[in-house]
């Protein structure tokens, strides 16, 4: 390393980072180290501390104070009053809550197998590296970028019973109507519907960077072997995807409880609550009835039964692969 | 793979999945410029193009009000969340004190608590504040971000440290060598979590329902779907079309212009909502 170090401007930059860059990931050399650290003590929490700050005050005490608010009644206005643990006796006597765990398993059931079997297929055919692939690329993300009210208005739309598109052109094939978020046996499976058509791009992206990252001498060795396209599949590919398969499970178990804009807009929860998720609940109890700690009590129990499936289903996917 | 019929299969599926993707948004776009008695007519094309439903709905809600508050907010957290982002992943990869791991294991801790517990204490905490129907309600609680500290750490552990040592005996203050030196080698990196703090901000629609009721301060995404759902379209369907496409607008002309960037960039985190 140079004794002298021309002074630093803007123009000199890259020329800085080219010209150490090989070597200088090393440690510094003593001397230049060894002034600079008793100060270094300091610098660090300084520059850290406004980010520590906003996260104490609004991390760190909504979460305490999540925690108090289960075991309380606040309607805002007038002063909290403590009701011991009325708030979960209340929890586990409540149609709604096990209803809108229900709507969430329905919801989930379908929407989980549908995404991973739709992503993955076109993530193989994208894989096969054909002409136009980064156009179909960008086209299938399309609508993961696209805010959740659009593609919610959009379908509210094309999934209306008499005039909605969709139905238009079942008719027109010479089908039938379908009472897509009208009747309380196809509402949620609608929005299951709708939630894999906004969000499978990204599991299209994320499967496809799985297939790109198997090393082809496994394919080799299995061809070898005389496996069939179909072993190859099941026993090479699936198993090396099993890390992007968690992914994809973990975030469609939190988006199914955190589930909004759809049933809010859709369906308003919908028809008979069979819609009702677990965040639309949360609103209507907090600012529909002015509950807070109960509404502060269903996030804390939506949160742990997050928690809990997800768990459950890394087990399953995991065992899955081996 | 190999016939050449399935591939051409192949390319067929890949054309399909094109149009069930892509020919919603055609529709919409379409039926946004129809007479609104021909917008549920099997014909996606108009027999007059009109901008009736443009005008109904400047008409009816003041959406050009509710598109600067958004652009205010969106500007704000993203411009915030990347220099706060950026000082405290600075600290947590450049520089060595006590207690650094703890600290960086407390923001993915934050990561990992769904925001259904957060968001009753987070909106009365806001209350107390005075915070309502303002822009300090909006942008305050959301103006550091995990996601953009990890993505811009993960950067600076990669730059050379005889850079910064260089600037340190030119006696550079730590902010100076962080904004002078370091940011201009992490354009790429800055972009990447300013796409996904952008996306984001600009399509949260639950928080501006809880903390927002005045009109004048309604972002774009709220007052789009409270024209949807609170009846101000009075169950006309192109104004309520016309105004979700004029939402979309903007993220997707931000998606045309950086499509890579977009696409890598949420693809590498796993994006939520």
């Amino acid at each position: 390393m140079p004794a002298e170090l021309p002074t630093v401007d803007s123009a000199e930059r890259v020329a800085y980072a080219e010209a150490l860059g090989p070597t200088a990931g090393a440690a510094p050399p003593a001397s230049v180290a060894a002034p600079r650290r008793a100060k270094r003590d300091w610098r660090g929490p300084l520059l850290a501390a406004p980010y520590f700050l906003h996260l104490a005050v609004f991390f760190g005490y909504p979460l305490v104070f999540a925690l108090v608010l289960v075991f309380h009644r606040w309607d805002l206005v007038t002063p909290m009053e403590w009701v011991g643990l009325g708030n979960l006796g209340r929890l586990v006597a409540d149609d709604l809550f096990a209803r809108a765990m229900l709507n969430t398993g329905l919801f989930l059931l379908i929407h989980i197998p549908l995404q991973i079997v739709v992503a993955l297929f076109f993530a193989e055919l994208l894989n096969k590296r054909m002409p136009g692939q980064g156009f179909f690329r960008a086209i299938y993300f399309l609508p993961v970028v696209v805010s959740g009210v659009v593609v919610t208005i959009l379908f509210a739309q094309l999934f209306a019973f008499d005039s909605g598109y969709v139905n238009r052109v079942l008719v027109a094939l010479g089908g039938e109507r379908v009472p897509w978020l009208v009747s309380p046996a196809w509402a949620m499976p609608a929005i299951a519907l709708v939630a894999t058509w906004k969000n499978v791009g990204l599991y299209v992206l994320l499967f496809l960077a799985g297939l790109q990252n198997i090393p082809a001498p496994l394919y080799e060795a299995a061809e070898v072997e005389g496996a069939s396209r179909w072993q190859t599949w099941r026993l090479v590919t699936l198993p090396l995807l099993n890390p992007h398969m968690v992914t994809v499970v973990v975030l469609s178990t939190i988006g199914g409880f955190s589930l909004f804009v759809e049933p809010y807009v859709l369906t308003g929860g919908g028809p008979l609550n069979s819609t009702l998720s677990g965040l639309l609940y949360i609103y209507n109890q907090a600012f529909t009835f002015n509950h807070m700690g109960y509404a502060a009590t269903l996030g804390l129990a939506f949160a742990l039964l997050i928690l809990v499936v997800v768990l459950v289903q890394r087990r399953v996917v995991e065992a899955e692969a081996t | 793979m190999r016939g050449r019929l399935p591939r051409l299969l192949a390319q067929a599926a890949l054309v399909a999945g094109a149009v069930v993707f892509a020919y919603p948004f055609v529709w919409m776009a379409l039926a946004t410029l129809k007479p609104e008695a021909e917008i549920s007519a099997l014909n996606p094309l108009p027999s007059r193009w009109t901008a009736e439903s443009y005008r109904l709905v400047f008409e009816t809600i003041p959406l050009d009000r509710a598109f600067l508050n958004s652009v205010v907010v969106t500007g704000l957290v993203t411009t915030l969340a990347l220099v706060f982002g950026s000082v405290t992943a600075y600290a947590l990869a450049r520089l060595r004190w006590r207690g650094r791991e703890a600290a960086f294991g407390l923001i993915l801790f934050t990561m990992m608590v769904p925001f259904l517990v957060l968001l009753i204490p987070l909106y009365t905490l806001v209350v107390g504040f005075g915070w309502t129907d303002s822009y300090a309600g909006l942008v305050v609680p959301f103006m550091m971000n995990a996601t953009a500290v990890l993505i811009l750490r993960q950067h600076f552990l990669s730059l050379p440290q005889g850079l910064i040592d260089a600037a340190r005996i030119d006696g550079a203050g730590e902010l100076r060598i962080l904004f002078r030196i370091v940011w201009p080698l992490s354009v790429p990196a800055l972009v990447t979590a300013g796409i996904i703090v952008f996306i984001g901000s600009w399509n949260e629609v639950l928080w501006p329902l809880l903390v927002v009721r005045d009109e004048a301060m309604m972002t774009m995404p709220q007052m789009v779907t409270l024209f949807a759902v609170g009846g101000g379209a009075e169950s006309r369907l192109g104004p309520q079309l016309a105004a979700a496409l004029l939402l979309a607008l903007p993220v997707v002309a931000a998606y045309a212009a950086f499509q890579r960037r977009f696409v890598e960039s949420l693809a590498t985190t796993g994006l939520k909502g």
